[in-house]
């Protein structure tokens, strides 16, 4: 495998639009060519997430008047839920993970392709929210990298809009480099 | 008056297994040991005048310092007589085994399986005794009084 797992950094150290790792992009970095496809490539990628709503719990009911006429979510064009992770790429852990249901996510989260985000919605999913328990994992950070946290119980669709809207700046300073990153460190699945 | 036609009958049928009963606020509830469960609760079902063939719930209460330690508790419900009685069966720390009564009533396999699972009731001549609410890696038995708040298990990823 050419790729080296240590590029894998936790989610709060990874600095976008850094390209680390060498290839022949870098002798190119900086040209117009160069940047202006990964500046459409990009602009074609934020606005057309497919998402992966992983629901397990109340949050569901707020994804789904996000989801609704409402609070749209097809303005921003992440309109179409796929429920395969081979067809997605915006995963939603939408509600709490428990013990028994953490393998599950993790190979959902495996079978996906890159490029793929991950929105950790509500805040059982960003640290376990209120129960702190002998059943629930504390954040789904300590399985898969996440992307966008979005607290709340459950979280207003305004928040879970501004956070999709913070995703697709996160997004538009993507380099070329940063894909692919290999396969998350928790592959025990 | 007809809701103690139980526990007379019980008491009659089986003088040294019932240790107590009592009636309060109009709930049967009977109080034996752990022994003969599986014969008590083959008579409260197949008895005529009884017939409590509907298992409402088996669970297990733990009472930390005092020994008897755990008290497994079958709630029954008499669909033809609509009557319904509370067994508790008294099971001690040092012997934490009962019998388990899946070959009365179905329903009682997954009761059992959430007791040993909560608590660490073993069920004798259960037929799948294992973990169905935890996972299978799962350290302890967590709705035990003496299980801390706070503990934390083995976590299927890298930061724990």
């Amino acid at each position: 495998m050419g790729l080296k797992l240590s590029r894998w950094t936790v989610t709060r150290d990874v600095v976008v639009g850094k390209a680390e790792g060498a290839g022949p992009e870098r002798l190119l970095d900086g040209s117009v060519i160069l940047t202006r496809l990964e500046a459409a490539v990009n602009w074609a990628r934020k606005y057309s997430f497919f998402l992966y709503p992983f629901v397990t719990a109340c949050c569901g009911m707020e994804f789904m008047s996000v989801a609704g006429p409402r609070y749209d979510l097809d303005r921003f064009g992440a309109a179409l839920p796929r429920f395969s992770p081979r067809q997605a790429d915006l995963l939603m852990v939408v509600g709490t993970i428990s013990h028994k249901q953490a393998p599950i996510l993790v190979k959902v989260y495996n079978q996906m392709a890159e490029p793929k985000w991950v929105f950790a919605f509500g805040v059982c999913a960003v640290s376990g929210g209120f129960y702190d328990n002998y059943s629930v994992v504390q954040g789904i950070d300590t399985l898969i990298p996440v992307d966008i946290y979005v607290p709340g119980c459950p979280p207003r669709p305004e928040m879970v809009l501004d956070g999709l809207l913070l995703l697709q700046q996160k997004v538009k300073q993507e380099r070329w480099s940063d894909w692919p990153r290999g396969e998350a460190p928790v592959s025990r699945c | 008056m007809d809701a103690s036609v139980t526990l007379k009958k019980l008491t009659e049928k089986f003088p040294d297994a019932v240790v107590g009963t009592h009636n309060y606020r109009g709930d049967d509830t009977a109080i034996v040991k752990k022994e003969k469960i599986r014969d008590i609760c083959l008579f409260l079902r197949d008895d005529p005048d009884l017939l409590y063939n509907f298992m409402m719930d088996l669970t297990v209460v733990d009472y930390l310092g005092r020994d008897p330690r755990f008290e497994v508790v079958y709630h029954l419900y008499s669909l033809p007589h609509n009557r319904r009685v509370r067994i508790k069966a008294l099971v001690p720390e040092s012997d934490l085994t009962i019998d388990s009564v899946v070959s009365v009533w179905v329903a009682a396999d997954w009761f059992e399986r959430e007791a040993y699972d909560m608590y660490g009731v073993v069920f004798a001549g259960h037929p799948n005794l294992r973990r169905i609410l935890l996972y299978e890696g799962f350290e302890g038995h967590p709705l035990r009084k003496d299980y801390p708040l706070k503990k934390r298990q083995p976590l299927i990823g890298p930061v724990n």
